[in-house]
C-alpha cells in the first residue's frame, strides 16, 4: 500500500519533469500560425522556417564553436590536472581539489562580472575571447570530477611495463596512457560541451554585442513573444543535447567492451 | 635531475595549467572586484580609483536592495523545500526499485543535459494566456477568458524547482544507494514498524545527502537572474537581477562589484558552514 503511493508520486515527479517538455516538442510539430493549442495538424513547417532564419543559424555556428574550443582547452587542463591528482602524492591534495572546484562554488552571476571587469581592466573587451575564457573556467571543475572518476579506474601497471620495457616516457603516455585515457577524455570534452552549448547566465555577460548562441537568441526571441519557432528550435536542442551524450555513451560503451574483449 | 627529483615535479608541472587558468581566471578576478567595489562611478563615466565606501554604503543601507536580498532568500528556501519534498520519495523509490532501475536513473539523468533556457520557457506554454491549462479551462468551460497564470512569484519558484529537482533527486539517492537496505530489515525483525525504521534508521543516514541536494538547490536559486526575467513579473526581480542591472544596463561597474560581493558573502557562508559540518566529499559524489 506504501509502497504503491510512492510508485504513484514517483510517477507524478517525473511526469512533472518531463511533462513541459514534451508539450514544447509536440508544439513544435503545431502547423497552426500561432504556438499553442490546440494542435491543428501535423507539419514541419517550423522548422524549416528556423533553417532558413540567418540569426538563428548564425547562433548555432557560434554555440558550436564556442562549445568545440572549451571542449578542447578545458578537458586538455582537466586531464592534465587530474592526472597529477590521481597518480601522485601531491602534498596539500585537498587544498588543491577545492581550490580546482571552486569555480562551481562562486555562483556564476558573480565569477561573471568578476572576470568581466578584470579583463576589461586588462583592455581585453566583451569579445569571443572572454566568452571563451569564461566558459573554460566554469566547465573545468565539472571535467576535473567526471575525469577523476574515471581515472581512479586506470591502473598504472601498463605504463610503468612499457617504461621498464624501454619506451621513454613521452611514448609511454601516447602510446599506452593516452589510449588508456580515451573515455575519460571523451567523457569530460562532451560535459564540457553539453554545460558550454546550454549556458545563458554568463553568456549574457560576456557576450559582445550582436554575438548570440542559442540559448541567448532564445532569450531574445522569448522577449517578444513565444512563437512556434522557438518550440521547433527547442526540440532541435533537446535532440542535440540528448542525443550527443546518449551517442558517446553508448561509443564509450563500444570503446570499453572491445578493451575488455 | 634524479628521478626522485622529477617524479616530485611532474604533478605539479600537469597541475599548473589548471591552476594558473583558475588563479587568472576566478580568484584574481574576485580579488579585483573587491578593490573595484571601492572605486566611484563618475558623471563622465569614467570610473575613480580609490578608496570610497559609497556603493558598499549604498548596498548595505538601502531598504530595496535589502528586501530584494530577503526576498531572494525566502524564494531561494521555499525552492530548496519543494525540491525536498518532491524529490526525497522519488528518490527513495528510484534507490529502492527491484525493477526498471536503470531506466529510471537514465530518465532522471536527461534533465541534466536540457537546455536550462528551454525547460524554463516550456511552463509558458503550460501557464501562458494561450497555454495547455488555458485551453483546457476554456473549453470545459470552468472560465469564459483565458486567465493570466504567469508573471509571478510562484511561477518564478515553479520555474526554479522545476530545474533544480533533478540535482536533490540525485545527491539523495547518492546517499540511499550507500545505505545497507538490511539495516532496515533488522530493524522490523525487531520490532519496529516499516516507517519507524525508515523514520530512525534511513531517513538519518541519508540526511547528508539531503543537505548536498538542498545547498545546492538553495545556491543555484538564491544565484539565478534568468528564471526571474523569463517568468517573473516587473515586481519579480531577484538579487542577480540587480547585479546584472548595476554591470550590463546601468554601467555603474563598481556597485556591481559592491553588490556581487553582497551575494558572494552570503552564498559563500553557507557553503562555509555547510563545508564545516558536512565536508565537500558528499557534495562531490552527487556532482560526479
Amino acid at each position: 500500500m506504501g509502497w504503491n503511493l510512492i510508485r504513484i508520486y514517483t510517477l507524478l515527479v517525473y511526469l512533472f519533469m518531463f511533462l513541459p517538455v514534451a508539450v514544447v516538442v509536440l508544439l513544435s510539430f503545431n502547423a497552426s500560425q500561432f504556438g499553442s493549442f490546440p494542435m491543428t495538424g501535423f507539419s514541419f513547417r517550423w522548422f524549416v522556417e528556423l533553417a532558413q532564419n540567418e540569426a538563428i543559424l548564425r547562433a548555432f555556428q557560434t554555440s558550436i564553436v564556442l562549445g568545440a574550443l572549451t571542449a578542447v582547452i578545458s578537458t586538455t587542463l582537466g586531464v592534465l590536472a587530474s592526472l597529477a591528482l590521481v597518480r601522485y602524492e601531491v602534498p596539500g591534495r585537498n587544498l588543491i581539489s577545492t581550490l580546482l572546484i571552486a569555480p562551481i562554488l562562486v555562483p556564476e552571476v558573480v565569477l561573471a562580472v568578476a572576470l568581466l571587469l578584470f579583463l576589461n581592466f586588462l583592455a581585453i573587451n566583451k569579445s569571443f575571447f572572454l566568452l571563451l575564457m569564461g566558459h573554460v573556467i566554469f566547465t573545468l571543475p565539472f571535467v576535473i570530477l567526471v575525469v577523476q572518476a574515471r581515472l581512479v579506474g586506470i591502473r598504472r601497471d601498463y605504463e610503468e611495463a612499457a617504461l621498464s620495457l624501454g619506451a621513454s616516457p613521452v611514448q609511454a603516455f601516447f602510446q599506452i596512457t593516452l589510449p588508456l585515457l580515451a573515455p575519460a577524455v571523451f567523457a569530460g570534452m562532451l560535459f564540457a560541451f553539453t554545460i558550454s552549448f546550454d549556458d545563458i547566465t554568463g553568456t549574457l555577460f560576456w557576450k559582445p554585442g550582436g554575438v548570440e548562441t542559442v540559448p541567448t537568441q532564445i532569450f531574445a526571441m522569448l522577449r517578444n513573444s513565444i512563437s512556434p519557432e522557438i518550440n521547433a528550435l527547442g526540440t532541435v536542442m533537446i535532440f542535440l543535447t540528448v542525443g550527443l551524450p546518449l551517442l558517446g555513451l553508448a561509443i564509450a560503451r563500444r570503446m570499453a567492451m572491445q578493451r575488455g574483449g | 635531475m634524479s628521478v626522485e627529483a622529477r617524479e616530485r615535479r611532474q604533478p605539479w608541472i600537469l597541475l599548473s595549467p589548471a591552476l594558473t587558468a583558475v588563479g587568472l581566471l576566478l580568484f584574481v578576478p574576485l580579488m579585483f572586484i573587491v578593490v573595484y567595489s571601492f572605486w566611484l562611478r563618475t558623471a563622465t563615466g569614467a570610473d575613480q580609483a580609490g578608496f570610497y565606501f559609497d556603493n558598499w554604503n549604498e548596498a548595505l543601507t538601502d531598504p530595496f536592495y535589502r528586501d530584494i536580498l530577503l526576498s531572494t532568500l525566502r524564494i531561494a528556501a521555499i525552492t530548496t523545500i519543494a525540491c525536498a519534498v518532491m524529490g526525497y520519495p522519488a528518490a527513495y523509490f528510484i534507490a529502492r526499485a527491484r525493477s526498471n532501475k536503470a531506466l529510471l536513473l537514465l530518465l532522471l539523468m536527461l534533465p541534466f543535459w536540457i537546455s536550462y533556457i528551454i525547460r524554463t520557457m516550456s511552463w509558458i506554454n503550460i501557464l501562458g494566456v494561450s497555454g495547455a491549462v488555458n485551453w483546457l479551462l476554456l473549453n470545459l468551460g470552468i472560465v469564459d477568458e483565458p486567465v493570466q497564470m504567469l508573471y509571478n512569484e510562484p511561477t518564478v519558484i515553479l520555474g526554479l524547482v522545476h530545474f533544480l529537482l533533478p540535482f536533490m533527486v540525485l545527491n539523495v539517492y547518492v546517499a540511499l544507494e550507500g545505505i545497507d537496505i538490511s539495516l532496515e530489515d533488522a530493524a522490523c525483525s525487531l520490532g519496529s514498524t516499516r516507517w519507524q525504521a525508515f523514520r530512525e534508521v534511513t531517513l538519518p543516514l541519508s540526511l547528508p545527502g539531503l543537505a548536498a541536494g538542498g545547498l545546492l538547490c538553495f545556491v543555484l536559486s538564491a544565484g539565478t537572474y534568468i528564471t526571474p526575467l523569463v517568468l517573473g513579473g516587473p515586481t519579480d526581480a531577484m538579487f542577480a537581477n540587480l547585479v546584472f542591472e548595476a554591470i550590463i544596463t546601468q554601467l555603474n561597474w563598481p556597485l556591481g562589484s559592491a553588490l556581487s560581493l553582497m551575494l558572494l558573502a552570503v552564498l559563500g557562508a553557507l557553503v562555509l558552514i555547510y563545508n564545516h559540518y558536512l565536508g565537500m566529499a558528499q557534495l562531490m559524489k552527487g556532482l560526479g
